[in-house]
């Protein structure tokens, strides 16, 4: 297929994907969090019960017992001082259901926790950064950021299994209706992994306080049907096309320092600080969700990047008019 | 060697001299008397309330709709920090101390604490941790990584600047003092007992201190490790939490939460103290079953020590050791809710009355029954990956907190403000205060439990629009403003009282407990004689010859 | 009534000590275990095998200071002021060579070996575990001084054995502890 009919086929979002703002615990669609989900359906029947009974009793004895208004008299009740019996049993059926309850725990743990990748698992490396998401996927070689791509896997067959670190702080990353939350932490790799029974795109948070813009380190997995997942895969695989000649755009990302912290495969610029660019145009936000991927926002943020997320590392560019438009318009080519 | 013989000079006995200000002023600075320095607690705890209190508001006003500008995300951050930091060590700790201090010695028939003066030190350490923690916004360089801090936010590299340094250092301070208030609680209760009150006829309330003074002997040292560490880390260049040498930054985590979770019951014990007085005299019966209610807290004791990794479930630790906490923590939820059983028992059969420090006891049992069910709910480790570092944890911790704690702490103000000022706070304004303060309290912290199963983190500044979250975020920060009205009737209460209230005698409430046997308020040597008991409730005796609780002990 | 005559509870300095002496050790066992968790994680030498050496004079020193220290102690219950002092004299001096004896360790340890509380995993825990030690000692060395210097100066130190006690007491919690931290340093950390 030649070369400009390609890139006008990947220049098109991923159609026909949900998007999922509201972020429900209780929509669980993958197996760990149906796991989670069972064990708070479990956790909310009885401590439900619990309520009512032991809420319910309290009401009954103050209502019951409270001293009546035309009771003048210094008549004192009846001086209890316990009941062994009753301790027991209130002690006795507590533990019975800490004994259920911890049991169920412990199986979910279990299975959530201490189970195996399969052979044909995908495997995704995440690195924390403040306050950014860098993404490796080893057998893809693919490096991205703040967009997590991962095939649908109904039946545990096409799973996804995670290495998480961090660079700097400590992060944690949680898609509520996806992934449960585990740490990014430095020095340290963690593992998890899910296998999402829906298409859609979920949007998650940094979970860890992380610094000043922990607030604004969103995250998104975008679950694709395999044929979509593999398109991307070969999209994001595609150095960007080697030009004749630089153009007045890519010698600006250089004047303007960009190639400092940012990486674009297939050129020089190979920066590892900031997230890699290559595929740019490809993600639906910018700067881990704080902006959506469009034209005026791309120019804003590359601007000054502090007025959307004040304290973030990335500084003001201090570009303006016509440098500015050559640079956004390279932008633009990475697609 | 029971010091039951006290020297009596410098008491102040029939002395009714003018004092100048400045004299006045040295008798509370330079005082070792336990009712002094306990009311210098409260008072310095009541204002550190307030303060930080007013950070709260700034908080729900910054979140009450999404993309806000009211602060920005450094001061958010700065203000989050400082409540937390404020309300655990500049508020729940000298809640502690004052209370302890205040009530102890009258309860077992003592003139004083075993070490007054270590009891002075004890204040004004807590007093200059404050200070030092507060002269950060005089450097512009306010903590800001959250009040338990988590290594490596807190290195020199990714918090340059002093106010990491302001923070530890403000909390090592104010917590020697916690830590020499608690070896005078335990040498107190311990040696200076009236005759007769052996430990099974020690009330309730001198148990519970006796054994949160333990605790605090037993937590606040890893704190005091933790911070050292961090500190030597900090200005040394040390390498206790650098990852790049190789150093564990879960080691912080571990350290402080081994500190951090008894912490919560250091906070809350007092708490049970004052309940386990109030619902009794309130209910016109003996605590129900209180041998096992004094097992309840030795049993909180031991088994909320080995619980703290349930703060840690998201961090990769393996799934035994998940378990081992998961199971711990549901645990020692059953000592727990055998006390509000038994302060249920305690109710039932009896003859309610429903004065203000009942009514708060009330808000007490239910709220503090809902918040160890959510507590329960995070107890399940899978159920915690989805609820850990949501709004439902601070949900969570505000009805333990508030729900439990303050509300727990009203119920003693003004079960004690006759005795502490001799006069009487008005019925009227304590119920509206009362009943305003708790629409308002769970009309701000319900919703937040949502805002959590909705996906909102905590410690954010901001959150975006269209995520659900704006109507939970905007009912919370409304019912903050009808928790201001709440608080104000407080202090009018407490004004009030002061000024017009009515004088109100050696024993208000018809209680049991000795410290109802002096005068309002108690002379500066609390007992004329020191006084001779025969069972846990000498009053009663007193008060019923014909049926004494020393028949039935 | 005779509840009040055969009324006798703990002695308040007693408790007052042990709790003190409770809340230390748990301080100590932090470090201790910061120590343990962090043994043989350096990435970088230099290592405790290669750099530390028994210190066994030291810890003579240490440790039969607390034997002079009951020695004194009896003395003083006998009214023998003079062995007293003898005693006490010579439980500062034990004391006191211990101290220089963790200098001379560590004056060859920052200048010859190289290693700082900031070089690696090892430097940071040993120097904060043993100068965590070293500090309480030197708590203790004052409040034996001043003990000494009430003496000369000629209070009435027998009126203070309560006192005393306490502070042997505090003196023998500092040298268990060195025998905790000797052990994980010296004999197994290496």
């Amino acid at each position: 297929m030649s070369a400009p009919l390609l890139a006008l086929l990947l220049q098109a979002q991923p159609s026909g994907l949900t998007e999922h703002k509201i972020t429900n615990m209780f929509n669980p669609l993958s197996t760990p969090t149906r796991v989670m989900f069972n064990m708070g359906m479990l956790e909310f029947a009885i401590t439900g019960a619990i309520f009512a009974v032991v809420a319910g009793l309290l009401a009954y004895t103050m209502i019951r017992f409270r001293k009546r208004r035309d009771d003048d008299s210094r008549q004192e009740p009846p001086q209890i001082y316990g009941s062994n019996q009753i301790e027991a049993a209130w002690t006795v059926i507590p533990i019975l259901i800490v004994f259920v309850i911890a049991g169920v725990s412990a199986r979910s743990v279990w299975g959530v926790e201490d189970a195996s990748p399969p052979a044909n698992a995908l495997h995704i490396s995440v690195v924390g950064h403040q306050y950014w998401w860098e993404i490796y996927y080893p057998a893809y070689n693919i490096v991205t950021a703040n967009e997590i791509h991962l095939p649908v896997s109904r039946n545990r067959d096409r799973a996804t299994y995670f290495e998480y670190t961090s660079k700097d702080v400590i992060h944690s990353l949680w898609v509520p209706e996806v992934i449960g939350k585990t740490d990014l932490i430095p020095n340290r790799v963690n593992h998890t992994w899910v296998d999402p029974s829906q298409a859609g795109v979920y949007w998650g948070s940094c979970t860890e306080f992380c610094g000043v813009q922990h607030a604004n380190m969103l995250i998104q997995f975008v679950v694709q049907e395999p044929a979509d997942f593999d398109k991307w895969v070969a999209d994001q695989q595609k150095a960007q096309p080697v030009p004749t000649e630089i153009s007045a755009g890519q010698k600006r990302f250089q004047i303007s320092g960009c190639w400092a912290c940012h990486e674009v495969k297939g050129t020089r610029f190979n920066g590892r600080i900031g997230p890699d660019l290559t595929h740019l145009m490809s993600r639906r936000e910018i700067g881990s969700g704080v902006l959506d991927n469009t034209p005026e926002n791309l120019r804003s943020w590359v601007v000054n990047p502090q007025q959307a997320k004040p304290g973030c590392l990335m500084p003001q560019s201090k570009i303006s008019g016509e440098n500015l438009d050559q640079l956004i318009s390279y932008l633009e080519t990475l697609k | 060697m029971a010091s039951i013989n006290y020297p009596l000079e410098n008491t102040g006995v029939g002395q009714r001299t003018e004092h100048s200000v400045l004299q006045i002023l040295y008798r509370w600075i330079a005082t070792t008397d336990h009712k002094k320095l306990g009311l210098m607690y409260i008072i310095c705890m009541l204002l550190y309330f307030v303060i930080s209190g007013l950070m709260a508001v700034a908080i729900r006003i910054q979140l009450a709709i999404p993309n806000n500008h009211f602060v920005s995300p450094q001061t958010f951050n700065q203000l989050f920090t400082m409540h937390g930091t404020t309300m655990v060590f500049l508020v729940g700790m000298p809640m502690v101390a004052g209370l302890g201090n205040y009530v102890v010695p009258l309860m077992i028939g003592a003139r004083d604490m075993a070490f007054p003066r270590l009891n002075a030190f004890g204040f004004w350490a807590f007093f200059f941790g404050g200070i030092l923690l507060y002269s950060s916004y005089a450097f512009g360089s306010v903590p800001d990584v959250g009040w338990f801090g988590y290594a490596p936010l807190t290195s020199k590299t990714f918090s340059p600047g002093a106010s990491t340094d302001f923070w530890v250092l403000g909390v090592l301070v104010a917590g020697f003092g916690t830590i020499a208030s608690a070896i005078n609680v335990v040498a107190t209760t311990v040696s200076m007992r009236c005759p007769g009150m052996t430990l099974r006829r020690m009330p309730m309330f001198v148990w519970v201190m006796l054994i949160d003074a333990l605790l605090i002997l037993l937590i606040f040292p890893p704190l005091a490790a933790a911070q050292s560490m961090l500190m030597i880390d900090r200005l040394a260049g040390a390498n206790f939490f650098n990852a790049n040498a190789g150093g564990n930054v879960l080691l912080w985590q571990h350290i402080f939460w081994i500190f951090g979770h008894p912490e919560v019951y250091v906070l809350i014990f007092p708490i049970f103290a004052i309940m386990s007085e109030v619902v009794p005299v309130f209910s016109r019966k003996p605590i129900f079953g209180k041998p096992a209610m004094v097992a309840a807290i030795v049993m909180i004791f031991f088994i909320g020590s080995g619980v703290w990794a349930h703060h840690m479930f998201t961090v990769g630790l393996s799934s035994l050791s998940n378990t081992f906490f998961a199971t711990a923590t549901m645990l020692v939820g059953i000592p727990t809710g055998i006390k509000i059983f038994n302060w249920t028992a305690t109710m039932y059969g009896g003859k309610i009355r429903f004065a203000t420090p009942m009514l708060f006891a009330c808000g007490f049992l239910f709220q503090f029954l809902v918040a160890g069910l959510t507590g329960i709910m995070l107890a399940t480790a899978p159920f915690d990956w989805q609820l850990h570092h949501t709004y439902f944890v601070v949900g969570h911790f505000h009805f333990t907190l508030i729900g439990g704690l303050v509300f727990g702490l009203f119920a003693g103000i003004y079960y004690w403000y006759p005795k502490a000022t001799g006069k009487m706070f008005s019925e009227t304004i304590g119920r509206l205060h009362f009943w305003i303060f708790m629409i308002g309290f769970n009309v701000t912290f319900i919703p937040m439990h949502f805002a959590g199963f909705l996906g909102m983190p905590r410690r954010v500044y901001t959150y975006l629009p269209g995520h659900g979250l704006e109507t939970w975020n905007l009912i919370s920060t409304w019912g903050v403003a009808i928790q201001i009205v709440g608080i104000l009737l407080f202090v009018v209460n407490v004004i009030w009282g002061l000024w017009k209230g009515p004088k109100a005698g050696d024993d208000p409430w018809d209680a049991w407990t000795l410290e109802w046997a002096t005068t309002s308020p108690p002379p500066e040597y609390n007992f004329e004689k020191i006084p001779v008991v025969r069972s846990g409730r000498p009053l009663w005796d007193l008060k019923h010859p014909e049926d004494p609780d020393w028949k039935f002990e | 009534m005779s509840i009040a005559r055969d009324w006798h509870l703990p002695d308040r300095g007693t408790i007052g000590i042990l709790s003190l002496i409770f809340t230390e050790s748990i301080l100590f066992l932090m470090f201790v275990v910061a120590y343990i968790v962090y043994s043989g994680q350096s990435k970088t030498g230099p290592f405790p095998n290669d750099v530390l050496s028994i210190p066994i004079l030291a810890t003579i020193c240490l440790l039969s200071s607390s034997l002079t220290i009951v020695l004194a102690e009896n003395s003083l219950k006998k009214g023998n002021l003079a062995n007293f002092k003898l005693w006490w004299i010579a439980t500062i001096a034990l004391g006191l060579e211990f101290l220089m004896a963790t200098a001379a360790e560590w004056r060859h340890l920052i200048n010859d070996e190289h290693l700082t509380i900031t070089t690696n995993l090892f430097g940071t825990t040993y120097y904060s575990l043993v100068g965590l030690h070293a500090t309480h000692v030197i708590v203790g060395m004052i409040f034996l001084i001043i003990v000494l210097l009430a003496t000369l100066f000629g209070r009435n130190i027998v009126r203070q054995e309560r006192r005393v006690k306490f502070l042997s007491w505090y003196w023998h919690f500092v040298d268990t502890v060195w025998v905790v931290v000797f052990t994980v340093v010296y004999v197994i950390g290496r």
